[in-house]
């Protein structure tokens, strides 16, 4: 069966969990990672895998953009590079699914509102964070019962899979996320919150979601449309668990969730790798099913 | 231990680590009759912010009685000699607060992160020291870490720009050796114009204790909060401090009685409960448990009839770092379960 062939812009623990995923693609297939270290254990794996690869940052692809056929672009780099890397792919016709907290593009978290990417012809769309596809689900799931008027986040993740770039974008982290609570997750106000713990063994990725709605919780209402959506995001990210709630107290709504990952390039315990990139690949399968089916033509961007 | 002649600079804790008794509930009034009075006692800098920083207002920490902003606006311009600081927690607050703060007036920023996590305070310690505002580097649950670890920390929020690093024993679980041991390695490798800090909870009688074995060993900031107000059984009373350094010899500027009257006459009659070492505040300091987590872990007593103290200690044996309000609730309802009480 064809694919539509992939970069990959970063090679660290984002972009190399992506890889696997993009591996195991039946519409995807990776031919590019670009890093900046030479010594990146991504970059490793990609070559092993029968990748191109560069340590040289991504100028060093864009000449042979057009003759491998790369039509979809992952940035796992970092907020501040983003808006130029997307820039360049755009350029060439590339389009880009942005892993970064840049959020220059729509956001996308699949099973909330995927659909309404179909048929736009976006060039750039933005996966929000890890914690934002861990919460925004269920903060959906009650805004689609009731009112939301205020819905706040917080993720809690091991500090080993917490790398260089994301720590560099801990602000761009809970502004992207609190904003996508809004647009995507339906509340009026959002607020996220992220915490890094460091216990060894490392702790599974956290979530907790408390929402409060406008009017008395409904719920019946509740249960059924929390515990459908959890199903929904469990087809993506087979770890993702209500481990207690939804708590009803007045009218807050409070879920705690787990996240465990497949421990395909960093242990079970990172899970916010996992929806994060489970996230992407479904996202961009859904572009890649447009673009062979024709439905979908990139067209290269004037810069 | 001779101390005497060394000059330290109290930094009060009052009006943000006190939030958390208060659950942030201070009023406009109380911060400014506490601020002012601080400051005529002598005390040069003084902390106003939510307890948990900068933005912490939220579901998690609890809703504060007024903003960040109008606690500043309350207190700034009433200051005589006193300045004031700000605490700043990346992933709760972001620059955008830190800019806001540093037009309020706000003089000092601290930015805090668990001890081994300094690398996500970059933005923060960076943007501080362009804005010109004295910047510190505020290493919490200092007790987790190895004294290598912090020293590594340490110097990174030194090279991001931090002029001073605090080694901040947030659970109130260190002893006077261990306090030592963090911070012999500090003095002999962070620049010598770098200055180090304090900061206690009293959750085993030490907080008095240890700042002086900090000070013995290079600090020159100590934090303390009238009669104690503060997260678990409170900071470093200060009126205690400010006597012993008296009697030692330690120039610290503050007047003990004026001090004194500050406690007596207008914080314990704020005080909701009376901050002290009971069970569950014995219990952060005996297993290193977040401080702020002992308000929430008896609100769980309360709602799922598991004791405070077990679901402290569940918290402590899972390695919870400050910030995890949200996990006090989970825990509880996990345990409550466990016992057949749900």
């Amino acid at each position: 069966m064809k694919k539509v062939k992939c970069a990959l812009i970063g090679s660290g623990n984002i972009g190399t969990d992506l890889l696997y995923k993009l591996k195991r693609s039946e519409l995807l297939d990776p031919v590019w990672m670009v890093g900046i270290e030479p010594a990146s254990e991504g970059l490793a794996r990609a070559r092993a895998m029968g990748l191109k690869t560069t340590d040289q940052g991504v100028d060093a692809m864009l000449p042979h953009v057009k003759e491998d056929g790369v039509q979809i672009a992952f940035d796992a780099t970092s907020a501040y590079v983003h808006p130029e890397n997307s820039r360049k792919l755009n350029a060439l016709g590339v389009m880009m699914i942005d892993l970064t907290p840049a959020a220059i593009g729509p956001y996308c978290v699949p099973p909330v509102n995927l659909n309404l990417h179909v048929g736009k012809r976006e060039m750039n769309v933005n996966m929000v964070t890890c914690g934002g596809q861990a919460t925004i689900p269920m903060v959906y799931a009650v805004s689609r019962v009731q009112k939301v008027s205020y819905a706040e986040i917080i993720a809690t993740v091991a500090s080993r899979s917490v790398g260089p770039g994301t720590r560099k974008n801990i602000d761009e982290f809970t502004r992207t996320t609190a904003g996508a609570v809004e647009k995507v997750g339906g509340a009026n106000q959002g607020k996220a919150i992220v915490i890094i713990n460091p216990a060894e063994p490392p702790i599974i990725m956290r979530d907790t979601v408390y929402c409060t709605t406008e009017d008395q919780p409904n719920r019946e209402a509740l249960m059924d449309s929390v515990h459908e959506m959890i199903r929904e995001v469990q087809k993506y990210v087979p770890g993702y668990r209500l481990k207690n709630g939804p708590v009803i107290d007045g009218s807050r709504v409070s879920m705690f969730l787990e996240v465990e990952g497949l421990g395909d390039y960093l242990p079970k315990y990172a899970g916010n790798l996992d929806i994060m990139t489970a996230a992407a690949a479904h996202t961009a399968e859904m572009f890649a099913q447009e673009i062979l089916s024709g439905s979908l033509v990139l067209d290269p961007v004037a810069a | 231990m001779d101390l005497r002649g060394k000059k330290i600079t109290l930094h009060d804790m009052t009006l943000r680590d006190g939030m958390h008794p208060k659950r942030h509930q201070i009023t406009l009034d109380q911060m400014r009759s506490i601020a002012t009075a601080l400051d005529e006692a002598g005390v040069p800098l003084i902390e106003v912010t939510h307890g948990d920083g900068l933005g912490g207002a939220s579901i998690n920490y609890g809703f504060p009685r007024h903003s960040d902003q109008e606690y500043f606006a309350a207190v700034i311009p009433l200051l005589k000699r006193a300045k004031v600081s700000a605490l700043l927690v990346p992933g709760i607050g972001t620059v955008d607060h830190l800019r806001m703060a540093r037009e309020a007036g706000v003089h000092t920023i601290r930015v805090a992160t668990h001890c081994t996590e300094a690398d996500v305070a970059e933005q923060h310690i960076g943007l501080a020291r362009e804005l010109k505002m004295d910047t510190v580097g505020f290493l919490m649950m200092a007790h987790m870490a190895e004294p290598d670890k912090i020293l590594e920390q340490a110097l990174l929020m030194e090279s991001y720009g931090a002029n001073c690093i605090y080694v901040t024993d947030s659970a109130g679980y260190m002893l006077p050796d261990q306090v030592r041991a963090r911070f012999g390695p500090l003095r002999e490798k962070l620049k010598p114009e770098t200055e180090l800090g304090f900061h206690g909870h009293h959750n085993l009688a030490m907080g008095v204790a240890n700042s002086l074995a900090a000070i013995e060993c290079g600090a020159t900031r100590i934090d303390a909060a009238s009669a104690g107000l503060g997260a678990g059984a409170g900071n470093t009373p200060m009126e205690v401090f400010v006597a012993v350094c008296d009697r030692m010899g330690i120039e610290t500027g503050g007047d003990v009685f004026k001090i004194a009257d500050v406690a007596e006459d207008l914080v314990v009659p704020i005080m909701d409960t009376p901050v002290r070492i009971d069970r569950d505040a014995l219990t952060l300091g005996y297993a290193g448990v977040y401080s702020t987590f002992l308000l929430f872990a008896k609100r769980a007593e309360a709602k799922y009839r598991v004791p405070a103290r077990e679901i402290l200690m569940e918290l402590g044996r899972r390695r919870m770092v400050g910030g995890q309000e949200d996990m006090i609730e989970d825990t509880a309802l996990t345990m409550a379960r466990e016992r057949g009480l749900l």
